[in-house]
Formats: structure tokens, sequence, C-alpha cells
């Protein structure tokens, strides 16, 4: 325990607390549960039900407001105490329906489990005029089912409403009798500002907020519970799955118990999908039909050494997956690797951080997060850019709405007006692709102004005269010019970014999916670099990964220039390694990237090709051109759960068991490592990933033999210095944070804390290239691609989920007013959007969040792709990332469907 | 009451202008929700919804706030009143005088619950707390005329002269 600490006694036992615990926590220190209603942990206390009155020296007070203080003596229950509970008890009953036969919370329900304790088998306040509130059931919206007439008005879900997701949605209404918890003006929900996120339902204390559709398919005593780790985005929040015969009725968990987002808690139903892969499939006379296992896998290892003997090893490539686990992807490259000799394996870390692996590997010696997601709430400056953090990181994005509740200054660096602008203190709005000129601009500033921090740099940094002489032009007028953000909104943001204690960055695909990706990331590092905001709690550069495993993909070498741990391919020592390790002889040159693959693919040089639980038709740049190329190949191969755009086009498919189905770990955007727990098996004649690599490996003639995933993972560790120290038995916890070298290193929460990975902070001078393509007239308009709260990439699981589908059914393009006015175009009907390289139709949604002149469209629909406009031939030199975020549209007006 | 159910209510040009400048007024001040929704309801005799949104939109503060405090207060009507507003006291002395008897003959009579308008717009009734006029009572309140030891069987020739 750490500060200061206070003794004091809970009904005769002593027990120590740090200074200003609640008595009602500290008396669980001492064993004793103290009821509450009104109270959580995570929430300001509210002080209203009264239920958790305890006695200090004979006088009542409320356990949950009064804070332990030395040598107190606290009486927590029993004579007048009981007495009084009971009387509030009863009056909560009184007006409570007794459905407790039905209701879904039974068995979980705080009010049920105070009403036994405190033997309410009779109730004084319930006679025959008895009144009592009456109102019927609300589902108004997809996944949650609201019961006024059970709600005890103890406010939790108004409070996390506010204080967690920073909705305000939930409030009060009425007087009295009356009163009840509400949307505004008692709208749908799916007509207000909420995003379903149900926090509101996990702190419900009794009937009131429950999962709409978990009615009637279990009891709370009858599920099989299963801890494990989100599919969806890279924040990786654990997940308790509730099982009932294999099937997941509910889910809770999540960060602090209780913090999840829309798809994690409603949106995995996917996994009991019936249009699941459930037997392998093999192309016969242009006709993907069902198989033996045998079959499927003699085929494929029949094809692959043919076209190896014939073409040589190169002209084989591999896609892995950052929706699978370490184990999987560890196992991908080793098969790419060691089996079939190439470095050509890659994945979609490709289109959305490669960047920062290269950039932030220059500038600091390590391309990850260097803080964690709980620190970034520590920060007192915030300056978000390129990421719309509410929609594609919801547990991020309370992190950041915390911090900015508590008085931290946040600056938000973005074209379009993401939900965290409202509550921002200076929106910078910069032009597509224009991101160094605006950074450098705010290092030119800090530098001017004298508002650097001159020891860390010293001490800490090279290359600053160098970084000096490449800022002279970027003064804020001059950057004004590029960017459209005004010089002193740029002189605000420069100084509210240096000029406190601790400043942090988070930056997503905003920043880095430009031909200018890595160029960004670098002028991102020299800001915290130049300003020291780095290397301690609440600072850092925190790039957001878009995957739940994306971090480990990485890690764990699915790219084509490093084994795991980023140990580069090129270097003998490492490829010594690796060679005696796995008993193979490796190749010594990098292989293609994910775009280079595909162009391979297309111009013949590229035969057989891999991919696991990857759907690049949908994800990739310019779909034309991506669909020419798989339809080129000889050998298509896809490891899938379910048949996708990309599956279709296979010559065999192979299918893999989801992530509620097989044991593993995945790695989160914070470097931690988690465990993911097999809840239910596979459906049909699916199998792991990991299994389905090994069989076709030893096929392939490298027998691969692991009984476990575990077995993988102390390989791994063996091999990979940043994942030296996990092991199963240590990840049952919260895992762990790399680097952790060895068995006792207790993980690595903040990166370059005495000194940067590589020694010395490196700072980079970039200058300022515009975008290569610019609008026209031809294409007067900017488009950016991102994601939407309610979907996940190419939709191939969200879209199967019902809620989630009909909250969001159909793509849209977000179009500025002033730009719809002159197009004449009619908010809510069909428009074509056209580029170089395709053209697609969608609905025109007419918004402010969108910047005059520039577009925005959604990129997980397939029907309406936003990857059918944008290119693959403009890349960035070093990390080979495409341009997805600023290209060139044009927009016509079709009208109404 | 349901608020599905309430009246659209379009408003006039002056009244549009009358809100703004109230809001603008109270603008930045802590608190400002309260005297905001009084002197909206004083100038165009209640609170329609759309005007409870554009409070809060222009005084930055989330819609659930506003009605929060429109529904909580009684003074506040979230639909226009009557003409001739019956407030009917049910504080305790006037309750035990015969105040009850005096809402059910007006709702007999008047066919409307307490918070409701009769179609016309004539005559709103309301039930409230003690007024602090124990010493008379019972009594009733229509617009700003207090009507002292009022007898529930007569109440309704108040009702009646009141044109």
């Amino acid at each position: 325990m750490s500060g200061p600490t206070v003794e004091l006694t809970i009904d005769g036992v002593p027990v120590v607390v740090p200074h200003g615990t609640p008595l009602l926590e500290a008396a669980r220190e001492a064993g004793v549960d103290i009821p509450h209603l009104c109270y959580h942990p995570a929430l300001s206390s509210a002080g209203s039900c009264g239920l958790c009155l305890v006695e200090v020296k004979g006088k009542l007070v409320q356990a949950c407001r009064e804070q332990a203080q030395p040598g107190m003596e606290v009486c927590t229950d029993g004579g007048r105490i009981s007495r009084l509970r009971k009387l509030i008890l009863e009056l909560i009953l009184s007006d409570h329906p007794q459905d407790c036969l039905t209701c879904e919370r039974s068995g979980a329900c705080d009010l049920q489990r105070y009403a036994y304790r405190y033997q309410l088998d009779a109730n004084r306040f319930m006679g025959p005029d008895h009144e009592r509130r009456e109102a019927a059931p609300r589902e108004d919206n997809p996944f949650i089912r609201y019961e006024p007439e059970k709600c005890v008005l103890c406010g939790r879900c108004v409070r996390v409403c506010a204080e967690v997701q920073g909705r305000h949605v939930l409030g009060y209404a009425g007087r009295g009798f009356a009163s009840e918890v509400t949307s505004p003006f008692a709208r749908p929900l799916t007509e207000t500002n909420c995003e379903l996120c149900g926090q509101c339902v996990a702190v419900c204390p009794s009937g009131a907020l429950t999962e709409r559709e978990r009615r009637f398919t279990g009891r709370e005593w009858e599920f099989r519970v299963t801890t494990t780790v989100c599919p969806f985005c890279g924040c990786g929040c654990p997940l308790t799955l509730h099982l009932l015969k294999d099937q997941i009725v509910r889910v809770s968990g999540g960060r602090d118990g209780f913090r999840l987002c829309v798809k994690g808690r409603f949106g995995l139903s996917f996994v009991h999908r019936e249009d699941r892969l459930r037997a392998p499939m093999v192309r016969r006379q242009g006709k993907l039909t069902e198989s033996s296992w045998e079959e499927a896998l003699s085929s494929v290892a029949a094809k692959l050494r043919e076209i190896r003997e014939q073409h040589g090893p190169q002209a084989v490539a591999g896609m892995s997956s950052a929706k699978c686990t370490n184990e999987d992807n560890y196992l991908f490259q080793k098969l790419l690797r060691a089996t079939l000799g190439t470095n050509n394996v890659d994945h979609c870390a490709r289109l959305c951080h490669a960047p920062t692996v290269a950039g932030l590997a220059q500038s600091f010696g390590s391309g990850a997060m260097t803080n964690s997601i709980a620190d970034i709430e520590e920060a007192t400056c915030l300056l978000i850019t390129g990421s719309n953090t509410t929609e594609a990181h919801p547990i991020v994005a309370q992190a950041v709405i915390r911090a900015a509740r508590r008085g931290a200054r946040l600056i938000v660096a973005d074209p379009r007006r993401i939900e965290l602008a409202d509550i921002a203190d200076v929106h910078l709005r910069q032009r597509p692709g224009t991101d160094v000129a605006w950074l450098n601009g705010m290092a030119h500033v800090i530098l001017e102004e004298g508002l650097w921090n001159s020891e860390f740099v010293e001490q800490r940094c090279e290359g600053l005269e160098e970084l000096r002489e490449a800022l002279a032009p970027y003064t804020p007028e001059a950057v004004e010019e590029l960017t459209g953000i005004p010089a002193d909104d740029l002189r605000r943001a420069a100084c509210l970014y240096a000029d406190s204690q601790r400043s942090t960055i988070v930056y997503s695909m905003g920043i880095t999916q430009h031909t200018t990706g890595t160029d960004n990331v670098l002028a991102v590092a020299n800001l915290a670099m130049l300003t020291g905001h780095i290397g301690r709690r609440g600072t850092g550069v925190n790039p957001l990964r878009g995957q739940n495993n994306v971090q480990g993909a990485c890690d764990l070498g699915a790219l084509p220039n490093v084994f795991p741990g980023y140990q580069p391919v090129s270097d003998p020592s490492a490829r010594a390694k690796f060679e005696q390790a796995w008993g193979a002889p490796l190749p010594a040159a990098p292989g293609l990237t994910a775009v280079e693959i595909i162009d391979a693919a297309r111009a013949g040089e590229i035969k057989a090709l891999l991919i696991m639980g990857e759907n690049p038709l949908v994800t990739h740049p310019d779909q034309r051109h991506v669909r020419e190329a798989l339809a080129a190949l000889e050998l298509l191969v896809v490891l899938d759960i379910f048949p996708s755009e990309t599956s279709e086009l296979a010559h065999v498919v192979l299918p893999a068991a989801s992530f509620a189905e097989k044991d593993g770990t995945f790695t989160s955007t914070e470097r931690r490592v988690q465990r993911l727990r097999c809840a239910l098996p596979p459906p049909g004649e699916a199998w792991a990933d990991w299994e389905i690599l090994c069989r076709l490996s030893t096929r392939l003639g490298f027998p691969m033999a692991y009984g476990h995933p575990q077995e993988i993972m102390d390989e791994i560790a063996s091999l990979t210095p940043i994942y030296g120290g996990i092991s199963y038995a240590r990840l049952d916890g919260e895992g762990l944070q790399w680097p952790c070298p060895h068995p006792d290193h207790p993980g690595t929460p903040v990166l370059h804390q005495e000194e940067f990975t590589r020694g010395k902070g490196r700072f980079h001078p970039v200058r300022y290239q515009g975008p290569t393509e610019i609008p026209d007239e031809e294409y007067p308009f900017a488009l950016t691609t991102g994601r939407v709260l309610n979907h996940f990439h190419s939709r191939t699981m969200t879209r199967r989920v019902r809620g989630l589908q009909e909250l969001l059914p159909e793509g849209y393009v977000e179009i500025h007013p002033a730009d719809a006015a002159q197009l004449g175009m009619i908010p809510d009907t069909l428009v074509r959007v056209t580029s170089r390289r395709g053209s697609i139709v969608t609905l025109a949604r007419v918004t402010q969040r969108a910047q005059e002149g520039t577009v925005f469209i959604p990129f997980h629909f397939a029907e309406a792709a936003a990857n059918a406009l944008t290119p693959a031939d403009s890349l960035d030199p070093s990390s080979k990332i495409p341009a997805l975020k600023a290209c060139a549209v044009r927009l016509e007006h079709i009208g109404p469907d | 009451m349901r608020i599905a159910d309430l009246p659209k209510y379009e408003l006039k040009p002056e009244e549009i202008k009358a809100v703004d400048q109230i809001i603008s007024k109270h603008k930045g001040k802590n608190g400002a929700v309260i005297p905001v929704l009084q002197q909206i309801q004083k100038r165009i005799g209640f609170i329609p919804i759309d005007v409870q949104k554009k409070v809060a939109v222009q005084l930055g503060i989330p819609d659930k706030n506003v009605y929060g405090v429109a529904t909580f207060y009684s003074f506040f009507s979230l639909m226009p009143r009557g003409k001739y507003n019956i407030q009917v006291c049910m504080g305790t002395a006037c309750f035990v005088k015969g105040g009850k008897k005096i809402v059910d003959n007006i709702q007999k009579e008047l066919g409307i619950k307490p918070g409701q308008t009769t179609n016309d717009r004539k005559y709103s009734l309301q039930v409230t707390r003690c007024v602090g006029a124990c010493g008379i009572a019972p009594v009733i309140i229509i617009n700003d005329t207090v009507y002292k030891k009022v007898n529930p069987l007569k109440v309704m020739d108040i009702v009646c002269s009141l044109e």
C-alpha cells in the first residue's frame, strides 16, 4: 500500500486502509459486506439510498461517504441499524413487482439479496389500497430492456452515463412518487445520443435494466462462466462469458469489472450464427464444395509443393491475422519462413500502423504505445489526433473523458468534428494530409516561445540542431496557409501541450494512413521529446492499435522484415538463432509487404497465397486491383470463421475456431498480453487456426506438434526477448505488459523511463509534403475513411449481429451542409462517389461533422466499399502504407432510392 | 401524461425572440436553468419540449438536466395552460377542510384531471401543496387571485363567475 494509511476497527476487526477510503470499502477489508444500492466504487457518491448507515460512537453515518479515520470504531449491523435497513427495504419493496420467479436479474440482484438477508417476509406498507407505480417495460432499442417498475432510483445508471461514458442521456424526470429514470423527453434511446454501451445495465442493482436478448434464455445460477478477452478492437477488455449449454447468454466484466462498449457487451452472438464455416471446402469444377480435412489439406499441400518446386519459395506468400492469437500468428510466420522458406508474410497492420512501427522505432527504438490506457487518465493535457476515439476505441475514450472531467486540457486535431471535439479546449481542423505542417508548427512555437524542456532534451535526446533548422519555416502563419488551422489556435494548442505537467499524445490512423505516414509519426515523436512528455506516467506517445491482436501479430513477426520480437531477418545472429531453434534454413532478404503481395500476385509473381482471418477484398485499397490479383492466383487458401468476400474467390477454404472456441493469448494496444480461454467447442469440424497450421506444416514435410497453445507460448518466450518472461501460469490475472524479459519481471507499463529503448531519443527533421492526390477540378473533394462504433472492419462479424445491423444497416458518406447545398443534394438520398479507381453509390449524410471540401466514408460496408475508391499505388516510402486517408473524389446526386 | 401526446406548438416569431433574449441574459451563469425556465413560462405560459432543447443547447448543458428540472417543479408546465389556471391547495389544513372535495367537484364539472386543460383552453386544473394560507382554509388560487374559505359544494360558482 503506497501513501498514508489509516488504522481502524470494523465490528472489532482491525484493518489498515489508504487514507481517504470510505468506510464501506474499509469494511470489505474486514470481510464485511455493508448493504448499499446507490454506491458504486467507480462513480461519485450519491448517498441517497440510506442502506449503508453504520454506527460510529453511537452516531449514524453513511458508510459510502464517511471516510475512515484513525482509531475509528465502526459497528456495521445489528440493533437499530438492522431495523432501519429493514424499513428502507420495506419502503422500496412496497413499490416493487415481486416477480423474482421470472426476473432475469434473480440470483444476481442486490435488492433480492438484501431482502433475504433482512428477512423481509412481510411488508407493512403493502395493503389493499396500496398504490404502486405502473409502467410498461420499454424495449425501444435492440439491446437494453428497461422495466421502470423495478427501478429503485439509486441513480447508478444516471451517473455512469454521465461520468464514465460522458453521454448524459439518462436523467431523472418527475417528482415524488412519479419520479423515474428516463432519457430526455422520454425519447427512445435510439433517438438520443445513447451509444447502447450497456454500462447502465452493468451497474443496475435490480432488474430494471437488463440485456434484452437474454430474456428467458437462462438463469444466473445455471451459467458456466469463462473469463477471456474481447475480440473486437485493440482496447483488450477482459470479458466474462456467461454460458448455458454452450450458448453465450450474457457478457459481463470489462475494465473495472463493468466498462465495455456496445460491441463487446452485445455483439458476440455472431459466434452462434448458422452460417459459420463448419467443414473444409474445396473448389471443384469452379464451385466451392464441402470436403474432408484429409482432402482439403492434402490438396493444399500438394499444390504448395508444386508451386514451390516450379517457381521457388518466393512465389508463395501469406497474410496473417490481427484477429488471431499470438500463437496462431507465431505459427503462421513460422510456417511461411521455416516450412515454405519465404519472408513473404504480412498482415493488416501494414494498412494501419506500419508507420508507427517504423517511425517510433527510429525515434525511440520501440514502435508501440509508450504508456497504458489507465495512464491516459492521469494526463493533465491530452492531444488527440487522427483518432475518433469514442467510436474506434470506446474504452480509451472513457479515459479521455474522465481526464477532461478532472480538468485536464484537451486538444483535438482532426478534420472532422468528432465527438471529443465537443469537450475539447481547442479543435484544430487541418485539411487532410497536412499533418506534418501543423505538428512542425507546434514544435516551432514551442521552441520559439522557450516552452521546450531543455534539461530533458540535453540529457536524453539527440539531433536538436537539425530539427531547429528544419522547423524554422513553420511559423503559425505559414502553417495556417498550408493547413487551414488559424495561427492563434495553433499557438494556443502548442502552449497547452508544452506547458502542462503531464501531456500525452493519442493518435491513430488519421496520422498513419498517408503517403507521409512515417513522417507524421516522426513529427509526433519530436513533439513529445522536445517537451519531455515521455517516459513518465500520464505522458507519452500512444498509437491506438485497431484490432484485438494487431500488436501481437506485429510482435510475433507476422511482418516481412522481422522475426518475433522485431529481430531483423537480415541480422545474421538473429537468423542463426531461429535457424537453430526451428531446424530449417531461413531466407535473409525481407519479404514483400501486404500491398506488394497483392501487386506481385497481379503481376503473376506470387502464385500461392495463404490468408488467415483477413478479408483483403474489402480492406485493401483499390478493390478492383485486389480482385484481379486474387483471381490470378493458382492457389488461394483462406482460413476463416465465416464465408467472406475474399473466401468466395478461394480454391480452398478451411473452417477455423472463433475467439470463444480456442485458447491462446492476445496482446492489446497497451502491450498487455492476456489470456484467451476456450469457452465452447467450435462448430462442425472447425479447428483452431494453430491446429490447422500444425497439420498443414506436417503435411508439407515440416512436422509441427504442439499439444496446447501453452507449448507454443513457451517456444515464443524462449526466442523472443520482449516476451521472455511470459508463460500461461503468469497470465491468470490482468496479464503482463511487454517488455517482460524474464520470469520474475513484472512487465513494463511505461516505456522509456530511464532511457529510450534505442539509448537516446532521436529527433528526425521532417519536411511537409502535401498528399499525392489533391482535389482538383475533376475530383474536387478530399475523401477520408474510418470506423464507426457499431461495426468492425469488413463487418464479417458485426453484420451477423442483429442489433448492430439494425442500428446501422448500411454505409453512407458524410458531407458538409454547404457542399451538399452547392451540389443540390438532399440528405439521406443516394449519391455516387467516384475516384480515379472506381465508383460507389451510397447515402448522403449531411452533417456539420464533415469539413467543407472533405467527405468521410466508413470502411466497413462491402456494399458501398470505401476501398473501391482508395488508391493502392500511393505508398509511404518507408512503411509502404497506402494513403487511405486522403484521396480525391467527386460526388453526384442521384436522388431517392 | 405521455410526452408523445403533448400538442405540437409552433412558437410565434416574437416568442422565439423573447426566448432567445431570456437565454442569452443568463448564458454562462451557474444555476441558470431555473430562472430561464421561469421567465419562459411567464412569457409563453408553458415550456414546450422544443424550447427545452433550445435552452439545453444554448446553455451548453445536457437535455436531461433541463427536462429533469422542467418535470420536477409543479410550477412548470409542459403543456399550455387554460385562460384560467385553477390551483387547489391540498396542504394539510385545506385538505381536512374539504380540499379533496373541491378537486373532485371541479374534475367532475370540467371533465379534466389535475394537470390537464379543457379542450377549449379555458380552464386548467392543478393541485398544489400548502400555499401558506392555512388560516383561511380551504383556498383555491385562480391566476393571481386567492379565494378563501371556499365551500366545496359551491366552488363551481366561483369558476363560472370568471367571465
